[in-house]
């Protein structure tokens, strides 16, 4: 189960929204170990794409060093699908590397709701998992 | 010689755990090589088709060594190469 505070789940969503109809793309950070995401990392889509997403390989190391330097991990790493449901693509399953981290896909294709789900993907297994709204 | 290899937490099946380990070559192509020795199965998680795949990042110290010669790019005693599977993926 994913458990996450409302705020960041909203942030993820507002990302979303924001550079819909390209693909948005992040990671929330956490302390290593701990299951639980804590810091909202908002990062560049490289490819700028409606279709395809990948993090700015440079971004991608700054951040990854100052999580090691914090002791923490990637707990979530998410991004949306702007024309289609929000569950793992063959792509999204074969670039999957973080096996301790929750995949969160948002679906921006209907105007007024978001589709908000999460995934495991180990070794080419998705397994969805409940996604928890916790408060404040 | 020695160069620090930092091995992301997919990879570290190959290392036993290892989040670090030290290899020795003038080139990444010869560090790799290096590595496998070692750490059997690397090499083909890094390269293939002669070049590094396009999904994984090499960064020398500070910089992605795509921007610096790929696997030619020369090291020197105390560099630190860090390897990063590129996040991506969606919809297509």
């Amino acid at each position: 189960m994913l458990s996450i505070r409302r705020e960041l789940h909203d942030k993820i969503v507002a990302h979303a929204r924001a550079d819909h109809p390209d693909e948005a793309c992040g990671v929330i950070a956490g302390p290593a170990g701990s299951d639980r995401p804590g810091r909202f990392i908002p990062m560049m889509n490289a490819e700028r794409s409606p279709t395809f997403y990948r993090f700015d390989s440079m971004e991608q190391f700054q951040v990854w060093k100052e999580m090691d330097d914090r002791d923490e991990e990637p707990v979530v790493i998410y991004h949306s699908h702007t024309a289609t449901e929000a569950y793992p693509s063959r792509t999204d399953i074969s670039y999957a590397s973080e096996p301790n981290a929750h995949y969160v896909l948002v679906s921006t294709r209907a105007p007024d709701t978001t589709d908000f789900r999460s995934f495991r993907i180990v070794d080419d297994v998705v397994t969805e998992e409940p996604v928890e709204l916790a408060g404040a | 010689m020695a160069i620090e290899v930092r091995i992301p937490t997919i990879l570290r099946t190959y290392t036993d755990g290892a989040k670090q380990v030290e290899g020795a070559g003038s080139t990444l192509a010869e560090l790799i090589e290096d590595i496998d020795a070692k750490h059997s199965g690397l090499r083909d998680r890094l390269v293939a088709d002669g070049g590094l795949r396009r999904f994984v990042n090499v960064y020398l110290n500070d910089e992605d060594v795509r921007f610096l010669g790929g696997l030619e790019t020369p090291l020197k005693d105390g560099d630190t190469v860090t390897v990063l599977p590129a996040v991506a993926g969606g919809a297509a």
